[in-house]
C-alpha cells in the first residue's frame, strides 16, 4: 500500500484553497469553479484508489508519521495520519459529497460577488475535514475539529454584512468552543491516564482497565461533551438552526452531511473507550433520544425550509447518538453514512428551490413548485422518502438497525425513537406537501421565473438522490439475508457493536411498526397539508400553547440569554466597573492617597514660626540625652 | 601663668560645671522666649561662652591643652558669626522695617 | 563578545539617533539598527548548541569593591526571550511608521535605549546587572508614554512608574538580601543558585520577588496599572509593554525565583495558581462589556498572562516550555492586535467598537489580516497561541484538575469577546464613518503580513522554537528538584 502518499488527500484541498484564496479577485469564475472542484474530485480519486487498496490488503491500518509536532518531555505529539477503514469510508464521504457539493456550488454562487473566497473557504473546510478523520491522535483530529468549526464560522458568516448572519456564525464557534472545552479536558486526563494521545496506544490500554471504571467514565462524558457541540446535541444545538444563515451548499455540506457528524465519527473511533463507560453510555443514549424528540418537535412548525431540514438534521444527528448510546457503533455510522446522502439531497434540493424563487426560504411563499420543479422535486421525493425510512430507501435501514438496538437496550429509548420517526415523517412530508403540492402562494412576479435549475446542480442531486436510494445496499441486516458489509468492513477499525440478540419476529415487528408510524404520519400529513390545503399562519397570529412552544423552539435560545448571555454580561460590567475600578485599583490608589494625605498633614508641622523649630530641636535634644542617659548609659 | 592655675585650680570644678550650666540655661531661655533677633543672638554668644568656660575648666582639670585650643577656636569663630549674623539682621531690617522673629515665618513648606 | 555586541548595538543605535537624527530620518535609522540587532541575533541562533549550557557568556569585573561583575550569557530560555524582543522591535518600529512623533529623534532612540535594557535582563547573569536592566528598560518606556501618551497621560504613567517602581524596590530589597547571605560576596546568579536558605528566608526572598514580578506581568489583583496604561499610551508604546516589557516579569519568575528560592515557590504556589487563574477568567470577563477596543485587548492580555503564570508555577515541563512559546506567540499575537487598532485609530480617530462596523467590506485585507491574529490570540490549532496554550492548559490540568477546568473557560471566553469585537469591527454594515475607509498599505501590510506569517509557522511547526528552550528548561526543572530533595 502507498500509504507515503496519503497527504496528498489533505494537501490538494489545501492547495486549492491558497490558489482560490490568493486568486479571488484576478481567476476568473470559471477558473476557480475548476480549481476548487478540480482539486476534490482528485482527493476523490485518490481517495477510492486508497480504498480499493485496503479492501484488497490483508492489514488494514495504516499509520502515516510527518514530523513531530509538540513534543514536550514525555508529551508526543507526532503530526500523523492512520489510515484505516473508518476513516477511509469518512474520506469517500468528504470528498465524494464535498465534490458533488462543489460542483453545485458553481451554479448557485454563480452571481455572487464572493465566488473566490467561498470556494477558498469551501476547499478549506475539506482540508479540515479530512485532517479531522485521517488524524492519529486525538489532538491532531482537534486541529481538524477546530479548523472546521473555522470553516463552519467563516461560511455562516459569508454575508458577514448582515449582522444577524454574523452574530449566527459568532454563536456557533462559540458554542463549539463549549464543546472543545470538554473535548480538551477529556484529551487531558486520557493523558494522565494513558500516557499518550495516539489512538494505536491509548485503545489497546483502555481495553485492561475494567468495566465502568471511574476515569474512564469521565474521560468518555468530557469527549462526549464535545461531540455534542460539534455534532449540535442538547444543549449545545441552538446554534446548527442558525448556522442556515450560510449558503445553502455549506448547509448541505457542512451542516448536514460531514462537519456535524464529527462528533459521532470521534466516538465511533473511541468505541473501545465508550465500550467501557456504561454509565456515559446511558448519558448519550438519553441525550441523543431526548435531542431527536425535541428537534423533531420544533421542527412541526417551522416555517423556513431550510429550518425544517436543519432541525431535521439535529434530530438525526440525535438518532445517531441514540445509536452510539446503546452500543449500535455501526448502525450510527451507517445512519451517517445514508443520512449524508439523503440530508445533503434535501438540502441541495432546498437550495434548488431556493434559487429558482430567488432566496425565498418561507415555505408560505411557495407551493406547487411539483410541475415546474421536476427534477428538484423527484430527487427531494427519494430524499424525504429516504428520510422518513420507508423501505427500501437508505434510511430505513440505518434508522431500523439503531431502532433494534435501542429496543434491545431499553424499549422506553425504543418508544421515543418510534415517535421522532412518527414526527420526522410527518415534517418532511408537510414540507414537502408545502414546497411542491397546491397552489404557488409567492408574488405573480416570482412565479413567472421559476425555472428548473441548470444542470450542474441538478446533476448532483440526481447523484445523491440515487445514493440515497440505494445506499442502504451497504448494510443490509441479517434478517434480510444481507451480509452487513458496512459492519464487517468497520471491524477492521476496530469499530464493533453488541450483537443483536432478538429473533427475527421481534425484528420484523419492530420493523413494522416504525415502517406504520412513518406511513401514518404521511397520511396525516396529506390530509393537513394536501386535502385541507392548510397553510401555516403568519408569525404573530395565534397559536395554541404547544404549537408555540414548538415555533418558538422551546425558547431555548431566550433561556440561555437570560441564564447565561445577561448574567456574564452582567458580571462584566460588575467586574469591570466595581471590583477593578473601584475595589481593587480603590486599594491601589488608596496607597497613593493616604501617603499624600499623610504627607499634608505632617507637613503642618513645619509651621515657619522660628521659636517652634527652637524650641522643636530643645526638647529633640533633650529627649536624646534623657535616652542616652536613662537606656544606654 | 601658675598663678591662674592655681587660682582655677583651688575653685572646684563641680562649680564651674554650675556656674556654666546656668548661663547655658539662661542663653537657651533667652533664645526661647525672646523676639528680638539681637537678643537672641546675644544668647547664642551667651551659649557659646558658657561652653567656652567649660572647656577651659576642663582643660585645666585634665591638665590639657587642647581644650583651651578648642575655646580659641570658637571664639575665632564666634566673631565670624556675628559678622555674618549681624549684617543679615540688618538685611532683614532693611526688608522688612524690624527684627522681630515671628515675622520671618517663611522658613516652612 | 558577541553578546556585548548584541546587547549595546541598541544602545549604540539610541545614542546615534539621539544626536544625529533628523526628525524624518530617525525612523529609519531606529529601523537599521532594530534590523541590524535582529540580524546579530540570528546570527547568534545559528551558532547557539540548544543544550543546556550558558553560551557566549561575557563576564568581568564591574565594581570589584562590592562583588559587582558584568556577567551576562544565553541559554535556552534566554534565548526565546532575546529572540522575542529582537524580532519585535523591528516591528514595533515599522508599524510605527505612519505616526509622526514629534522630536522622533527622542522617541526612537527611547524605543532602542529601551531595547537594551531588556537585553540587558535577559542574559543578565548577575543580580545587581538583571537589577540595572529591569530599571533601564522602565525609564525609556515611562517617557514613552508620558511624552507622546494620550489622555491623562501624565496621571496614569505616574501610577504606572511608581507602582512598578515599588515592585522592583522589593526586589532589590530581597537581592540585597541574597548577597549578605553569600558566602562568596557577589550578585553571581550561580552562586545564588547555590545557596541554602531555610524555609522561612525562602518564603520572604519568594514575596520579595514575586511582587516586583507579578506587577509587571501583571498578576491579577496587581493588574490595575495596566489598562490604563496600555490604553493611554501611544501604540508603540503600548506594543513595548504588552509585547515585551510583561515577559520581564515572566522571565524573572522562570530565572530568579523558581531555581533561587525553590522551597518558597513550593509553599505559596497553591495560592499564586488560584490568583492566576482567577485573573484569567476575571479578565476574559471583563473583556466582554469593553467599549474601547485597545482597553479589551489589555484585558484579554492579562487574562492570557495569567495562564502563562500558572503554567510556571505547575513547575512542569508542559508548563515550562508552554510558556516559554506562549511568551512568544502572545508578543507577537498582541502587537498584531494592538497594530490593528492602531490603523483603525489612525484612519477613524476611534477605537470604541459600538462606532465601528463593516470594516471588512471595505478592507479585506486588514479583516483577513485582523482575523488570523485573532485566530493566534483565541488559539485555534494551526496558528501560534494553540501550542501555548493547549501545554499550559495541560500543565494546569495535570497540576489540578478543577483548576485546569477553570482555566479552560477561558477558550471559551476568549472566543466570546474577540469574536465580539471582531464583529462589531469588521462585520454588519458600515456606517457613515467607516464607509470611507482605506485598506491596508505599504508598512502596514508589511508588519500584519510578517505577523500572520509568524502565527502560522509557529503554529504549523514549533519544533525548531520549542528545541531552542527545551533543555535548559530541563535543567532547571532538575535544579530544582535536586534542590528540594536536598532541603527536604
Amino acid at each position: 500500500m502507498i500509504t507515503s502518499l496519503l497527504w496528498l488527500i489533505p494537501i490538494l484541498p489545501l492547495l486549492g484553497f491558497v490558489i482560490n484564496g490568493l486568486g479571488r479577485n484576478t481567476l476568473s469564475k470559471g477558473a476557480v469553479g475548476v480549481i476548487g472542484s478540480g482539486v476534490v474530485l482528485a482527493s476523490f480519486i485518490l481517495s477510492v484508489c486508497f480504498f480499493f487498496e485496503l479492501s484488497s490488503s490483508v492489514e488494514k491500518q495504516f499509520t502515516v508519521n510527518f514530523f513531530d509536532w509538540i513534543s514536550v518531555g514525555d508529551l508526543k505529539i507526532p503530526l500523523s495520519f492512520l489510515y484505516d477503514p473508518l476513516s477511509a469510508i469518512m474520506l469517500l464521504i468528504i470528498t465524494g459529497i464535498g465534490f458533488l457539493i462543489h460542483i453545485y456550488s458553481t451554479a448557485y454562487m454563480h452571481e455572487d460577488a464572493g465566488f473566490g473566497k467561498f470556494f477558498a473557504y469551501l476547499n478549506l473546510f475539506i482540508f479540515f475535514m479530512l485532517i479531522l478523520v485521517l488524524g492519529s491522535n486525538y489532538i491532531v483530529m482537534f486541529i481538524g475539529w477546530e479548523g472546521v468549526g473555522l470553516c463552519s464560522y467563516l461560511l455562516i458568516g459569508f454575508w458577514f454584512t448582515n449582522s444577524n448572519y454574523a452574530s449566527a456564525a459568532k454563536k456557533a464557534f462559540v458554542m463549539n468552543r463549549i464543546g472543545d472545552l470538554g473535548f480538551l479536558l477529556g484529551v487531558f486526563l486520557m493523558f494522565q491516564v494513558f500516557g499518550s494521545l495516539e489512538f494505536a496506544k491509548v485503545f489497546p490500554q483502555s481495553a485492561n482497565m475494567l468495566q465502568g471504571n471511574d476515569t474512564i467514565t469521565i474521560i468518555a462524558i468530557l469527549l462526549f461533551i464535545g461531540a455534542c457541540g460539534k455534532s449540535a446535541q442538547l444543549p449545545l444545538f441552538t446554534w446548527l438552526p442558525d448556522a442556515m444563515a450560510g449558503p445553502t451548499p455549506v448547509s448541505a455540506l457542512i451542516h448536514a452531511a460531514t462537519m456535524v457528524t464529527a462528533g459521532i465519527y470521534m466516538i465511533a473511533r473511541s468505541s473501545v473507550v465508550f465500550d467501557l463507560a456504561p454509565i456515559a453510555q446511558n448519558i448519550i443514549a438519553i441525550v441523543g433520544a431526548a435531542t431527536a424528540l425535541v428537534a423533531a418537535l420544533i421542527a412541526l412548525t417551522q416555517t423556513d425550509i431550510k429550518k425544517v431540514l436543519a432541525y431535521s438534521t439535529v434530530s438525526q444527528l440525535g438518532y445517531m447518538f441514540l445509536g452510539l448510546g446503546v452500543g449500535a457503533y455501526t448502525g450510527s455510522f451507517f445512519h451517517v453514512l445514508t443520512h449524508a446522502f439523503f440530508k445533503a439531497l434535501l438540502f441541495l434540493g432546498a437550495g434548488a428551490v431556493i434559487h429558482s424563487l430567488h432566496h425565498e426560504q418561507d415555505m408560505r411563499h411557495m407551493g406547487g413548485l411539483k410541475a415546474k420543479l421536476k427534477t428538484t422535486f423527484a430527487t427531494m421525493m427519494v430524499g424525504t422518502i429516504a428520510i422518513a425510512g420507508l423501505p427500501p430507501f437508505s434510511g430505513f435501514f440505518s434508522k431500523d438497525e439503531i431502532l433494534a438496538h435501542a429496543y434491545q437496550f431499553s424499549p422506553v429509548l425504543w418508544g421515543v425513537g418510534v415517535l421522532t420517526a412518527f414526527l420526522t415523517a410527518f415534517y418532511m412530508f408537510r414540507m414537502m406537501f408545502l414546497t411542491f403540492y397546491g397552489k404557488f402562494r409567492g408574488s405573480h412576479h416570482t412565479e413567472e421565473h421559476i425555472h428548473e435549475s441548470p444542470k450542474s446542480m441538478t446533476i448532483p442531486l440526481v447523484v445523491l438522490a440515487i445514493l440515497a436510494a440505494f445506499g442502504g445496499l451497504l448494510n443490509i441486516p441479517h434478517v434480510f439475508g444481507g451480509n452487513e458489509w458496512l459492519a464487517h468492513w468497520l471491524t477492521g477499525a476496530k469499530v464493533t457493536q453488541n450483537h443483536l440478540e432478538l429473533d427475527h419476529t421481534t425484528e420484523f415487528t419492530l420493523m413494522a411498526v416504525s415502517v406504520l408510524a412513518a406511513i401514518v404520519a404521511i397520511l396525516l400529513a396529506y390530509s393537513k397539508y394536501v386535502k385541507k390545503a392548510d397553510i401555516p399562519v403568519a408569525d404573530e397570529a395565534p397559536r395554541t400553547a404547544l404549537e408555540k412552544l414548538s415555533y418558538k423552539k422551546f425558547y431555548l435560545d431566550e433561556i440561555y440569554d437570560t441564564v447565561i448571555r445577561k448574567p456574564l454580561d452582567a458580571f462584566s460590567n460588575f467586574f469591570y466597573k466595581i471590583i477593578d475600578n473601584k475595589v481593587i485599583d480603590g486599594l491601589v490608589n488608596g496607597l497613593g492617597w493616604t501617603t499624600n494625605e499623610g504627607s499634608k498633614s505632617l507637613r503642618l508641622l513645619q509651621s515657619g514660626n522660628v521659636g517652634y523649630y527652637i524650641i522643636m530641636m530643645v526638647v529633640g535634644i533633650v529627649a536624646l540625652l534623657a535616652y542616652t542617659y536613662w537606656f544606654i548609659a | 601663668m601658675g598663678s591662674i592655675f592655681e587660682n582655677m585650680q583651688g575653685v572646684p570644678l563641680n562649680h564651674y560645671i554650675w556656674f556654666c550650666a546656668i548661663i547655658f540655661t539662661i542663653g537657651v531661655i533667652g533664645v526661647l522666649v525672646r523676639r528680638n533677633a539681637i537678643i537672641i543672638f546675644m544668647s547664642v554668644e551667651l551659649m557659646l561662652n558658657a561652653v567656652n568656660l567649660l572647656l577651659a575648666a576642663f582643660s585645666v582639670h585634665h591638665n590639657d591643652a587642647s581644650g583651651q585650643v578648642f575655646v580659641f577656636f570658637i571664639m575665632a569663630l564666634a566673631a565670624a558669626e556675628v559678622a555674618v549674623g549681624l549684617s543679615i539682621i540688618v538685611m532683614v531690617y532693611r526688608n522688612t522695617q524690624s527684627i522681630d522673629i515671628n515675622v520671618l515665618n517663611r522658613l516652612k513648606w | 563578545m558577541e553578546l556585548l555586541i548584541l546587547i549595546f548595538l541598541p544602545l549604540v543605535g539610541a545614542i546615534a539617533t539621539a544626536l544625529f537624527a533628523k526628525q524624518n530620518t530617525a525612523k529609519v535609522a531606529a529601523l537599521l539598527f532594530s534590523i541590524l540587532s535582529l540580524g546579530v541575533t540570528v546570527g547568534l541562533l545559528c551558532s547557539f548548541t540548544p543544550d543546556a549550557s550558558t553560551q557566549f557568556v561575557v563576564n568581568f569585573p564591574w565594581i570589584q569593591q562590592l562583588g559587582i561583575n558584568f556577567h551576562v550569557g544565553i541559554d535556552g530560555i534566554s534565548m526565546i526571550t532575546v529572540l522575542l524582543t529582537n524580532v519585535l522591535t523591528p516591528l514595533i518600529i515599522l508599524a510605527s511608521f505612519k505616526h509622526e512623533y514629534k522630536n522622533a529623534n527622542a522617541f526612537y532612540a527611547l524605543v532602542l535605549f529601551m531595547q537594551t535594557g531588556l537585553l540587558l535582563v535577559f542574559t543578565a547573569l548577575d543580580a545587581f546587572l538583571f537589577y540595572i536592566g529591569w530599571e533601564a528598560a522602565l525609564i525609556p518606556i515611562y517617557f514613552i508614554c508620558a511624552t507622546w501618551g494620550g489622555k491623562d497621560r501624565i496621571k496614569v504613567n505616574m501610577k504606572f512608574f511608581v507602582y512598578t517602581i515599588a515592585g522592583s524596590l522589593f526586589m532589590l530589597l530581597g537581592i540585597i538580601y541574597l548577597y549578605l547571605q553569600n558566602p562568596a560576596n557577589n550578585f553571581g546568579l550561580a552562586e545564588f543558585y547555590k545557596l541554602e536558605l531555610d524555609a522561612t528566608q525562602q518564603g520572604w526572598i519568594f514575596w520579595a520577588f514575586f511582587i516586583a514580578f507579578a506587577i509587571k506581568m501583571p498578576i491579577f489583583p496587581f493588574h490595575t496599572w495596566q489598562p490604563d496604561t496600555y490604553t493611554t499610551a501611544p501604540t508603540p508604546g503600548t506594543m513595548l509593554l504588552s509585547g515585551i516589557m510583561l515577559k520581564m516579569g515572566i522571565y524573572g519568575v522562570i530565572r530568579w525565583l523558581l531555581p533561587i528560592v525553590p522551597q518558597g515557590v513550593q509553599d505559596w504556589t497553591g495560592l499564586v495558581m488560584v490568583l492566576a487563574i482567577v485573573g484569567v477568567v476575571y479578565a476574559a470577563i471583563i473583556a466582554f462589556m469593553q467599549k474601547d477596543a485597545k482597553r479589551l485587548v489589555a484585558y484579554s492580555s492579562i487574562s492570557h498572562v495569567g495562564l502563562i503564570a500558572a503554567g510556571i508555577f505547575t513547575l512542569s515541563q508542559q508548563g515550562l516550555q508552554g510558556s516559554m512559546i506562549q511568551m512568544l506567540s502572545h508578543g507577537i499575537n498582541v502587537i498584531g492586535l494592538f497594530f490593528v487598532l492602531d490603523i483603525i485609530k489612525s484612519r477613524l480617530e476611534t477605537n470604541k467598537v459600538d462606532e465601528l462596523g463593516g470594516l471588512a467590506k471595505v478592507a479585506p485585507q486588514l479583516a483577513i489580516t485582523f482575523l488570523i491574529i485573532l485566530l493566534g490570540t483565541v488559539a485555534l490549532p494551526g496558528t501560534n497561541g494553540f501550542i501555548g496554550e493547549f501545554l499550559l492548559l495541560m500543565s494546569v490540568y495535570n497540576y489540578n484538575a478543577w483548576l485546569g477546568a477553570v482555566a479552560g473557560l477561558t477558550i471559551i471566553f476568549g472566543a466570546v469577546y474577540m469574536f465580539r469585537s471582531y464583529q462589531k469591527i469588521m462585520l454588519g454594515e458600515t456606517n457613515s464613518l467607516t464607509a470611507s475607509f482605506k485598506d491596508i498599505n505599504g508598512t502596514e501590510k508589511v508588519v500584519l503580513y510578517t505577523i500572520c506569517a509568524l502565527i502560522i509557522a509557529i503554529g504549523v511547526y514549533p519544533k525548531p522554537l520549542m528545541q531552542i528552550s527545551e533543555a535548559s528548561v530541563q535543567h532547571l526543572l532538575e535544579q530544582i528538584n535536586h534542590k528540594l530533595t536536598g532541603i527536604n
